[in-house]
């Protein structure tokens, strides 16, 4: 009999490169993307959906009326594009999510701060802005155009209704996350209570407040469409009323989609500014 | 000669709904000039109530707590605190960090950037002041905390579990550091733990609190030569007084242990 040079089960010796390691995996729990895999998984399924849409209206299943084409939505874009009119009304409209978002947000982050850090505050404003909160943003909208008519004032005081009080109560709720002990550090320093406040409160609950801002920019593009819809003589929303009017669906199609484009934009843009700012947090990825 | 720190007959009563509970009951204590003293007790026996008192964190019902001789009147920067939790501010820098402590007790710019660096080199971390505190390690992060606490210069050091979170050894590093600094510095310290051979290592006096109500139960002088090697920890003379403290916590934890049985 030959002998046997590798024996019982088991013995191989172990491969290279160490089989114990756990394999890479991408849909496993806490699982890692390098960048272009993200991008690549993303894009996938944008991709999937415009052929879905694509094949939806070229097999004739949808008609044209309530579903154009992808290209004929295009098309439309770049003819609006080509002619002034698509950009003149992006313009306005930033230039009244910009102003609008920043009245709120620019008043939101005291009044926040304050209530987060002083209970009489707290007792005095949360209960007042929690039953706004509630108040439906719509039902405002006759009331704004009651009272300032129908031009950028009532964009704005939409705007700052459907996301101020929104803000604040999130904002509150970063700065209640301050750790007491940096508080305390500042106690043993014999800081004065407005210098606690001002060098170790905020910057300790910027970076939240940040993201809080960052997604109720999200809500604020809702209440500035919402708005131009029901009153307004120009601006993205605004035309997405005049283009319903005359059975322009490629012009609605393509409006929702650029106004998609630009809500994906900003929030991918203050997520890369806020890790600019905010570059010494920890972040699992 | 008036002790550094003297606590005379404090008492503390935590207030709740329905009973009230007495978490430190007539404690007397005092600590010496550069006396190193730590407090050791099972958890929730008030030993860090204790200590945020002392701090002038927290209020107390009777007694009182005088600093040289004079009653604390809330907190101040006669009594540098190090916390378990990590407390270095996360958008600081270790240097801009013990910078904020140094600005906050008036120093110049100037000042500060030489006494933060100076601290910084006590604790073995010049190469780290740049750092963010995201990127150092757990240990290296009580050490920025010391070397902030102590750049100020307070009369009193109170450190509340600072190497409870460490592994077991970066806890023993970090004692031979804190002891290292403590021999060359001179320092008061009152030091909370429920380590007992981290107790005795770094003091000269230990003393055991008793649970619910908290009272100083036991005073035990740790007589140890200086400067103390860590092999210091497997000597005879080490080990009778680790375990003399150990009897007595032991003590505390079986009646802890009964009280839940019955």
């Amino acid at each position: 009999m030959p002998p046997r040079s590798s024996g019982k089960a088991g013995s191989s010796p172990p491969r290279a490169g160490g089989t114990r390691r756990r394999p890479h995996r991408l849909l496993g729990l806490t699982g890692r993307l390098e960048l272009w895999q993200f991008a690549g998984i993303s894009g996938l399924v944008f991709a999937g959906l415009l052929a879905l849409w694509w094949l939806a209206t070229s097999s004739g299943w949808v008609g044209p009326l309530f579903l154009p084409s992808p290209l004929s939505v295009w098309r439309r874009l770049v003819e609006l594009a080509a002619s002034g009119q698509l950009w003149q009304d992006a313009e306005i409209s930033l230039y009244r999510i910009l102003a609008g978002f920043l009245i709120a947000s620019v008043l939101a982050i005291p009044v926040g701060v304050l209530i987060g850090c002083y209970r009489f505050w707290e007792a005095a404003i949360e209960p007042l802005v929690d039953f706004i909160r509630y108040m439906p943003v719509v039902a405002f909208v006759p009331l704004t155009i009651l009272w300032s008519g129908t031009g950028d004032t009532q964009k704005f005081l939409i705007i700052w209704i459907g996301t101020f009080f929104q803000q604040v109560l999130l904002i509150m709720d970063n700065v209640k996350r301050v750790p007491w002990d940096f508080i305390d550090i500042g106690r043993t320093l014999e800081l004065p209570e407005r210098r606690i406040l001002a060098r170790i409160v905020v910057p300790s609950a910027l970076p939240g407040i940040w993201d809080s801002l960052r997604i109720s920019l999200g809500w604020a593009w809702t209440w500035l469409v919402l708005a131009e819809l029901v009153a307004a003589t120009s601006g993205l929303g605004y035309r997405i009323t005049v283009a319903q009017r005359f059975f322009q669906t490629d012009t609605i199609v393509g409006y929702i989609l650029v106004l998609g484009c630009f809500g994906l934009v900003t929030d991918q843009a203050m997520k890369a500014i806020g890790r600019r700012l905010f570059h010494y947090v920890e972040v699992r990825r | 000669m008036i002790p550094k720190l003297a606590i005379h007959g404090l008492s503390k009563t935590f207030r709740q709904k329905q009973h009230s509970l007495l978490a430190l009951d007539a404690i007397d204590l005092s600590l010496a000039e550069n006396e190193f003293v730590s407090l050791v007790g099972t958890s929730g026996c008030g030993k860090s109530t204790l200590l945020s008192i002392v701090a002038g964190l927290q209020e107390f019902d009777e007694g009182e707590v005088l600093v040289d001789g004079a009653p604390i009147a809330g907190p101040g920067r006669d009594r540098g605190v190090v916390f378990q939790s990590y407390t270095l501010f996360p958008w600081l820098s270790a240097q801009k960090n013990v910078e904020f402590a140094l600005s906050a007790a008036g120093m110049s710019a100037r000042q500060c950037r030489e006494a933060a660096r100076e601290h910084l080199a006590l604790v073995g971390l010049e190469r780290f002041a740049d750092a963010y505190p995201s990127q150092l390690s757990g240990g290296m992060k009580q050490r920025v905390a010391i070397a902030r606490a102590l750049s100020y210069r307070p009369k009193l050091l109170l450190m509340d579990e600072p190497f409870g979170a460490l592994d077991a050894l970066t806890r023993h590093h970090m004692q031979e550091l804190l002891t290292g600094v403590w021999e060359s510095h001179r320092l008061t310290v009152l030091f909370i733990t429920h380590d007992v051979e981290e107790a005795v290592y770094l003091s000269d006096r230990v003393m055991v609190m008793s649970n619910q109500p908290g009272r100083i139960k036991a005073v035990v002088p740790v007589e140890l030569a200086r400067p103390r090697p860590y092999d210091i920890t497997t000597t005879a003379d080490f080990l009778a007084v680790h375990r003399q403290v150990l009897t007595s916590i032991r003590e505390e934890s079986i009646k802890i242990a009964q009280l839940g049985a019955a």
